[in-house]
């Protein structure tokens, strides 16, 4: 098994408390150990609200923020120790793909642009005549014909496609990890689906493993394997989308599932939930930071942090409401995940 | 339910009555290009009572906001309202003048815009902006409210919305999305608006904030007894929301209905692959999209705006453009396959 990357105890806090600070800390991600295998290519998907710190977690995945505590490493080197190669080679191997495809593009260039670019930087092909195989390629991968989508200017394209462009383009350098934040939630429900199929078949067809950061869990449920669940930098359930979506545990995840409107009229929200309070610092809350909000919430819950409890082997729940299931034992959440070939297993601690 | 409902509807606690608050006759909106004239919004007729939440759904460019922005007068030129009448508790708003316009937008029809973030002035507490509307709708016999009375009617509007009063005195970069959302609601109920038309208010916002301000969006509107017109494209948002909804495709408005039967038994084509495509919790299975694209509004094809997409298109559907036709209580298609269905 070969490790493509890993977080380590990953923490990132950003505002201070001291003379210069304002008395607000965020703890965007809270010592989070996990794993992204190579070998095993998945779609896993990281999921909260806004705050949640799941663009944080996205951030440090892609090597464009550095851990406040707490150690990233790319196939298993110190990520602040790599070499100017090594790094360089990193920023090829995982690609991002990001929310807003109308201002990826540059509006004075043809879409050509951004296909021709990533080639000349890494040297991917040697003559004009590979370039243009290489290129048109990827857009046939992603679904797109090239006839149709060269020699034209972004605004000429429809939101779907330039998104589906910039899937192909990510593809092109052949990375190992593809993340993709809130690729879908710009573009018409009608064309998410073309989109979301294209990067499903990215993963299957040429092994490339998936990130897909969201607040939507109904596509996250359609496509990814696994899901991690985030609320204010803490992982607060994790595991396979089977065992968490149909079952969640922890109740900020039951929330969110609870809130997503769903297409039947006959079947309509509860009451209003509360709201989030933003005025406290991270660092005043010494329990569950969902505590103020929480509908089941205990004594405990407002003084002690909850640890992570094994609900079965493919999920896992930071709350209190299961302390008789065993804590995990191995910080790496990943753990509980599962891929088509289902080697990993997490293995509980005696209680 | 209660049986007085002028319409059907699932909702807890609407009150609808029988009584026409809006009613759109024949409203059409052009805009003059070089390419030709674009017919953004086509000849489109729909009525909503007192008290009734009307969703207009479409993809991008369908004409739904251009509907929106021509209901609240707002439409900029080289756009134009080219025919039709706009019924607001009888009185026609596409015949007042631009003063009386600008008079009856707040107190008598107001908008939630889409992206609150951007409809906020950044260098204004947010006090100020709550009541800024309110002060400029003061008629020549009112006098200017003190600044006691006036901090009472923001605390007021701020709580209503589910703000703390605080918020009074912050800048819009100090809000988050959700919270800046609720602003705009604020300033949007300050008059009592009969009918509040909401543009996507939660696109840019994740789920559980999204529910939250939907709520209270209602709660509102049942508290004023106002109407509401919710613009967007999330079917889910719809069915949780609505009592009614209207699907526009290329300008034309091609079903309308009861929420719960349109949803359960959808007519139009178009209406049938966008509530087919939705992804679902309950299964997983293979995305549908619905094939092709939009037409171009300067080039639209001589029959149905939809025949080209349509899996049940037939030899009709591409020489006669599909009349609108009432196939039951508060149910329109604009579709050749139901003309045997059509009553009167």
């Amino acid at each position: 098994m070969s490790t493509f990357l890993e977080l380590d105890h990953v923490t990132k806090t950003f505002g201070s408390e001291g003379m210069f600070g304002n008395g607000m800390v965020t703890i965007a991600v809270d010592d989070v150990s996990l794993t992204i295998d190579e070998d095993e290519p998945s779609i896993t998907t990281v999921a909260g609200e806004s705050g949640s710190g799941k663009t944080t977690l996205s951030r440090l995945l892609l090597g464009s923020h550095v851990p406040t505590d707490g150690r990233m490493l790319y196939r298993g080197k110190d990520f602040t120790k790599l070499t100017s190669r090594e790094r360089r080679n990193f920023r090829r191997e995982i690609q991002p793909i990001f929310q807003d495809p109308f201002e990826s593009y540059n509006p004075f260039y043809k879409v050509d642009h951004v296909l021709d670019a990533p080639i000349q930087n890494f040297k991917l092909a040697s003559s004009d005549r590979e370039k243009k195989r290489m290129i048109e390629d990827a857009l046939e991968m992603v679904g797109l014909v090239p006839g149709e989508t060269l020699g034209r200017f972004p605004h000429q394209l429809s939101g779907g496609q330039r998104q589906r462009v910039m899937v192909a383009r990510a593809l092109l350098l052949k990375p190992r990890v593809i993340l993709a934040d809130e690729p879908v939630s710009m573009v018409d429900a009608s064309l998410r689906a073309t989109i979301l199929d294209s990067i499903r078949r990215l993963n299957r067809d040429l092994g490339i493993s998936v990130v897909y950061v969201t607040h939507d869990l109904t596509t996250a449920y359609q496509i990814s394997d696994n899901i991690l669940i985030m609320y204010r930098g803490t992982i607060v359930e994790a595991g396979t989308v089977d065992e968490v979506i149909p079952n969640p545990q922890h109740p900020y995840t039951q929330l969110l599932i609870e809130s997503i409107p769903q297409p039947d009229p006959k079947n309509r929200w509860g009451s209003e939930p509360p709201q989030q309070n933003w005025d406290t610092s991270d660092t005043q809350i010494a329990g569950c930071r969902f505590a103020d909000r929480c509908p089941a919430v205990m004594d405990e819950c407002r003084t002690t942090k909850p640890p992570q409890y094994l609900i079965n082997e493919h999920q896992l729940t930071a709350c209190f409401l299961h302390k008789d299931k065993g804590e995990m034992t191995n910080p790496d959440i990943t753990s509980t995940f599962q891929t088509e070939s289902e080697t990993i297993k997490a293995v509980p601690a005696k209680i | 339910m209660s049986t007085e409902q002028a319409i059907e509807t699932y909702r807890e606690g609407a009150r609808i009555s029988d009584v026409d608050a809006l009613v759109v006759d024949g409203l059409s909106v052009y805009y003059e290009t070089e390419g030709g004239t674009v017919k953004a919004c086509d000849d489109v007729t729909f009525t909503l009572k007192q008290g009734e939440r009307f969703a207009l759904v479409g993809e991008s460019g369908s004409g739904k906001t251009t509907l929106a922005m021509a209901l609240m007068r707002l439409t900029r030129p080289p756009g134009h309202i080219a025919k039709g009448s706009v019924l607001l508790y009888g009185h026609d708003l596409t015949k007042l003048t631009d003063d009386e316009m600008r008079k009856a937008r707040l107190s008598e029809i107001a908008l939630v815009p889409q992206g609150a973030m951007n409809s906020l002035n950044p260098i204004m507490r947010i006090g100020k902006q709550v009541v800024d509307g309110l002060l400029d709708h003061l008629t020549d016999d009112q006098s200017t409210p003190g600044k006691e009375e006036l901090d009472d009617t923001v605390r007021d509007l701020l709580t209503r919305v589910g703000l703390r009063p605080g918020v009074a005195r912050l800048y819009p970069h100090e809000l988050s999305g959700g919270m800046k959302q609720r602003v705009a609601m604020a300033i949007g109920i300050s008059l009592q608006p009969k009918l509040i038309i909401a543009d996507e208010p939660t696109s840019a916002l994740d789920v559980v904030v999204q529910r939250q301000i939907m709520q209270t969006l209602g709660r509102l509107q049942e508290g004023l007894d106002a109407s509401i017109m919710l613009v967007g494209h999330d079917m889910g948002l719809v069915a949780q929301f609505a009592d009614t909804i209207g699907v526009m495709y290329a300008g034309k408005l091609v079903e309308v209905g009861p929420v719960e039967e349109v949803f359960s038994d959808p007519k139009h084509p178009y209406t049938k692959l966008l509530i087919g495509s939705l992804p679902s919790l309950q299964e997983k299975r293979e995305f549908l999209g619905i094939p092709g694209l939009p037409p171009e509004l300067v080039a639209l094809p001589p029959g149905c705006a939809f025949a080209d997409r349509c899996p049940s298109s037939f030899d009709r559907c591409s020489v006669d453009i599909p009349e609108k036709l009432n196939i039951g209580s508060r149910r329109d298609v604009a579709c050749h396959l139901y003309e045997g269905e059509a009553q009167s």
